[in-house]
């Protein structure tokens, strides 16, 4: 019965808002502010409806705080907290979390350290003991750091295969020389070779604490039962994080084209300049104006340009990337080595036209439609509203913001829209990386260093994935999938999320 | 590091999840049939007041006649060009004003396309569904150029991607007269062939209720469904359906390896691809034994391969087993590793043989055996958290010829699976004269 309730309440308000014209405002998800008696907070969804219980949470500052002599760090980190921890040696530790079935990950962002559980409810207080003792005891044995090290090792040869990740590499390496954006998440092979158990200790201690901590809870339990579980999890965690250093950003090479030879048929290009950061009093335009300009998929201007009329890319895409110390707006394109100067020739061409024209009456209309219409998709999951949950404590939008949210989007007027594409699209600061051998496509400015060497981004320290095996009979889709067009240069945001700037990439 | 790979949040990792009908749990599904032969799945799940909704034709890639490569594939991004009614390049937006995504997918074995929407919006998806079921209409001025953007497509997922071009020469070669050997997207040069009358005289051989299941699973019943979908795809006619008649794959004789050298791999990587009953192909009453062995062999970092060749020998970086038996014709039960740095392909063959070998000689243990169909029926509860993964277990399955017990009975079949049967289940299928192996190596620069 206890379900019973906010589904009520949501089909009032879904028959409300049909009534008013309004916005369909987002089903009323209960997110309730649980204070454990040590103090530490964590958001939490209550859902009965199945026996699992998804945690996520996130540690303030992330790979940008890396020394720069070794890089990826934050990540080898990332990898380890789960190869051994307490009394428990690595074989030891996994065997115990496959033996009940517990799903315990952690990864890096540049602005985060952020780590995952997902349980059985039966297996509970064994799978946070797990957690408690991977986050406050971490062991870093050498053989673990070793095969760990070789994996990382291995997906930075593998990701150096990708031109995707080569050009958002060079283009954050581009407009960020002087700022740890600009460099590798996963690291180098020459920065990975130093880093030392000693080094990882010091991470654990210096980054892991109380008061950079943020916790969502989605699933099969109470506040009661998961407020002594806070303690016993994380309350023997220091009170305070090491300083985070990482200053604001400044963006370089605005405006330059450069081009990184590689011999593919397909170049892939990608580009962006300063955006908005999540804080932004114009976030929220310049949001609906990126949806109708290449974040709407078959709604955008991008798309009807590059793809439906000339045929000449199967992905064109741009988003916000609102990272913690930058606000970008981001984009990409991929097209056969002939077209790539017709396509960025009309990415550019739309760029200008929305800046010097802004939206239409009936793409605000439309945009807004999609915008708040989709919002409750994006919680159908445990997992996705775990990620939400610490999203919006990342970003401070308070415990109401889901109830808040669509009317944040209505808000928004066409002016607004107009004005925040004259203040953001300067097609003239527009800088573009392209990897490929693109024909009338001449560098501005030399690469910033060699794109091909083994870098870094997207992933984290997962197993260097074999090649695809051919039993999946290969899906081949109609489109890009539509959360995940971009080769999100460094950071993870989110390539169209306005709630979600960090957790994954 | 098996835990970190819940971090690959990507549509594929749903895929992935998705295509294991490992993943099964008890959905209690409810079922009905129009009269026209619209087979119809519900599956409740009310946490939020949306649905995902599903059409599911059973036709795809293996279904083209020979030299029309990616005609299904191509039809599929031809679906969303218009109808008698819809304008060309409609459909996704009237979708996205409604506040809904949709996509579509296609295989060797069906085609199928899905919306998200909430649930005061179903009506119009079902409409919109039924319209282009029957009423596509196609004119080069909007055929030509999608041919040009699957051909990118192409380009973006093959031809960029060393991995998939030596996933392409392996299917090839691993299935001597299966259309399993050729590629979903198609073979460039007779993508270029397509046009508006081969899409046109397919979808109307293929595209009909009676060849089609509509699966709808989140906040909707069967009683509120099933006066909207008689309004809907009640009036579209059926078709005479022609028969889904394959080539047959012969007794294989040789082992057989591919090697692909490219200039663009730096990390590369090891593959062996053995023929494998599927639920309708081969020696069926072994696939829920194989599922076990895949667990067993490559399921997590306790693993028989992840202990040997990542954790004692140390001569690989990652491994993975794959075996998926939702399909028509015969699967593949597939390993796969990536050497360490610096460790030549050769040594990581030889431990995957070695492992091979004890594994036929000295069989599975009761213990491994224990903990592996613990891990798989979690997965089962897991799999009850998302709707999407639900619509698409029930769509694979009866799509390829299956039922809704083939997913619903997943679990009790797989707590019966015993030692005898995972031994006799890989005595069976890891035989060399039914393997494909693949080796992607550096091409040094000349």
């Amino acid at each position: 019965m206890r379900r019973a309730v906010p589904r009520i309440a949501a089909f009032v308000l879904l028959i409300l808002g049909a009534l008013l014209g309004g916005p369909s405002p987002v089903y009323a998800v209960n997110v309730e502010k649980v204070v454990s008696p040590g103090g530490i907070e964590a958001w939490l969804v209550r859902d009965p409806t199945i026996p699992i219980i998804s945690v996520q949470f996130a540690f303030r500052g992330g790979a940008a705080l890396d020394p720069g002599d070794k890089l990826g760090l934050a990540r080898m980190v990332s990898g380890l907290l789960d190869e051994g921890a307490g009394n428990l040696d690595s074989k030891t530790f996994q065997r115990k979390l496959n033996d009940y079935a517990i799903h315990l990950g952690f990864d890096a962002t540049q602005d985060y350290f952020i780590g995952r559980l997902k349980t059985l409810k039966e297996n509970r207080d064994t799978a946070f003991d797990m957690l408690h003792i991977a986050v406050t005891s971490p062991r870093f044995d050498a053989e673990p750091v070793e095969r760990i090290r070789n994996q990382m090792l291995a997906i930075l040869a593998q990701k150096s295969e990708d031109p995707d990740h080569a050009a958002a590499l060079a283009w954050s390496r581009t407009v960020f020389p002087d700022h740890p954006y600009g460099r590798p998440i996963d690291g180098t092979p020459e920065t990975i070779a130093k880093i030392t158990a000693a080094d990882l200790h010091k991470f654990a201690k210096e980054r892991l604490a109380r008061d950079n901590l943020l916790i969502g809870v989605v699933g099969d339990i109470t506040p009661e039962e998961l407020a002594p579980l806070l303690d016993s999890t994380f309350g023997e965690l220091p009170a305070h994080a090491a300083k985070d250093t990482v200053g604001d950003a400044t963006l370089r090479g605005s405006g330059e084209t450069v081009v990184s030879n590689r011999d593919i048929p397909q170049s892939v290009v990608v580009f962006g300049e300063a955006g908005v950061k999540r804080d932004d009093p114009d976030y929220y335009a310049a949001y609906v104006m990126n949806y109708i300009l290449g974040g709407g998929g078959f709604s955008s201007r991008l798309t009807e340009e590059v793809r439906e009329k000339r045929g000449l890319a199967y992905s064109v895409y741009s988003y916000l990337n609102p990272l913690e110390h930058a606000g970008l707006v981001n984009g990409g394109v991929a097209t056969r080595n002939s077209k790539v100067k017709e396509s960025i020739d009309l990415i550019r061409a739309e760029w200008q036209r929305m800046h010097d024209s802004g939206a239409t009456d009936v793409e605000m209309v439309n945009a807004k439609a999609y915008l708040t219409g989709s919002f409750a998709l994006r919680l159908d999951t445990t997992d996705k509203i775990a990620e939400t949950l610490v999203a919006m404590q990342m970003d401070h939008l308070g415990l109401d913001y889901l109830d808040r949210r669509n009317a944040l989007i209505e808000a928004v007027t066409k002016e607004d829209v107009d004005r925040v594409a004259k203040r953001l699209l300067d097609v003239k600061a527009l800088t573009f990386v392209v990897v490929g051998q693109p024909e009338g496509v001449v560098s501005t400015s030399a690469p910033a260093g060699d794109a091909r060497p083994a870098a870094a981004a997207a992933k984290p320290a997962e197993t260097a994935a074999p090649a695809q095996s051919m039993s999946n009979p290969g899906e081949a889709g109609s489109r890009p999938p539509a959360n995940a067009p971009a080769p999100d240069p460094q950071s993870g945001a989110k390539p169209s999320g306005d709630t979600a700037p960090a957790p994954s990439n | 590091m098996t835990a970190l790979r819940l971090f690959l949040v990507s549509i594929a990792a749903l895929a992935a999840f998705a295509l294991a009908p490992a993943q099964a749990g008890v959905f209690n599904p409810e079922t009905f049939r129009l009269d026209n032969g619209l087979q119809v799945v519900v599956v409740e799940n009310h946490r939020v007041p949306v649905v995902t909704s599903m059409v599911w034709y059973k036709v795809g890639a293996a279904d083209e006649a020979p030299g029309e490569t990616g005609l299904a594939h191509f039809l599929e991004h031809l679906m969303f060009k218009g109808t008698d009614t819809v304008k060309p390049q409609e459909f996704s937006k009237i979708i996205a004003k409604n506040g809904g995504q949709d996509n579509a997918f296609t295989t060797h074995d069906y085609t199928a396309y899905y919306e998200n929407v909430a649930r005061d919006r179903l009506d119009l998806v079902l409409k919109l569904e039924a319209d282009r079921m029957q009423n596509l209409r196609l004119t080069d001025d909007v055929v030509l150029p999608e041919r040009e953007v699957v051909r990118e497509e192409r380009r973006s997922r093959v031809e960029n991607d060393p991995n998939a071009l030596l996933s392409e020469e392996m299917a090839a070669t691993t299935y001597l007269n299966l259309p399993y050997r050729r590629p979903v997207i198609g073979w460039d040069h007779e993508i270029v062939q397509l046009g508006t009358d081969k899409a046109y005289a397919f979808y109307h051989t293929h595209y009909a209720p009676n060849n089609a299941i509509l699966v709808v699973a989140g906040d909707i019943t069967a009683a509120e469904l099933r006066p909207m979908v008689e309004k809907y795809f009640g009036p579209v006619p059926r078709r005479d359906i022609p028969p889904r008649v394959r080539p047959k794959e012969p007794p294989h004789h040789a082992e057989k390896r591919v090697t692909l050298k490219d200039a663009r791999v730096n990390q590369p990587q090891w593959t062996r691809s053995y023929l494998a009953p599927s639920y309708h192909e081969g020696e069926s009453k072994y696939v829920d034994a194989l599922e076990v062995l895949e667990q067993i062999l490559g399921g997590d970092s306790s693993s028989r391969l992840y202990r040997a060749l990542v954790v004692d020998e140390k001569v690989a970086a990652g491994v993975d087993a794959d075996y998926q038996p939702t399909a028509v014709d015969l699967s593949t039960f597939t390993l796969s590793a990536s050497p360490e740095p610096g460790v030549a392909v050769e040594r990581v063959e030889t431990a995957m043989d070695a492992e091979i070998a004890k594994l036929l000689e000295t069989g599975v243990s009761e213990d491994e055996l224990a903990r592996a169909k613990k891990q798989l029926l979690a997965t089962a509860t897991y799999a009850r958290d998302s709707m999407s993964v639900a619509a698409r277990l029930f769509g694979m399955a009866l799509a390829t010829g299956g039922t809704v017990d083939e997913v619903e009975s997943w679990p009790q079949r797989i707590s019966a699976v015993t030692v005898q049967q995972v031994n006799e289940a890989a005595a069976a299928v890891l035989n060399r004269e039914n393997s494909t192996t693949g080796v992607l190596l550096p091409q040094p620069a000349s």
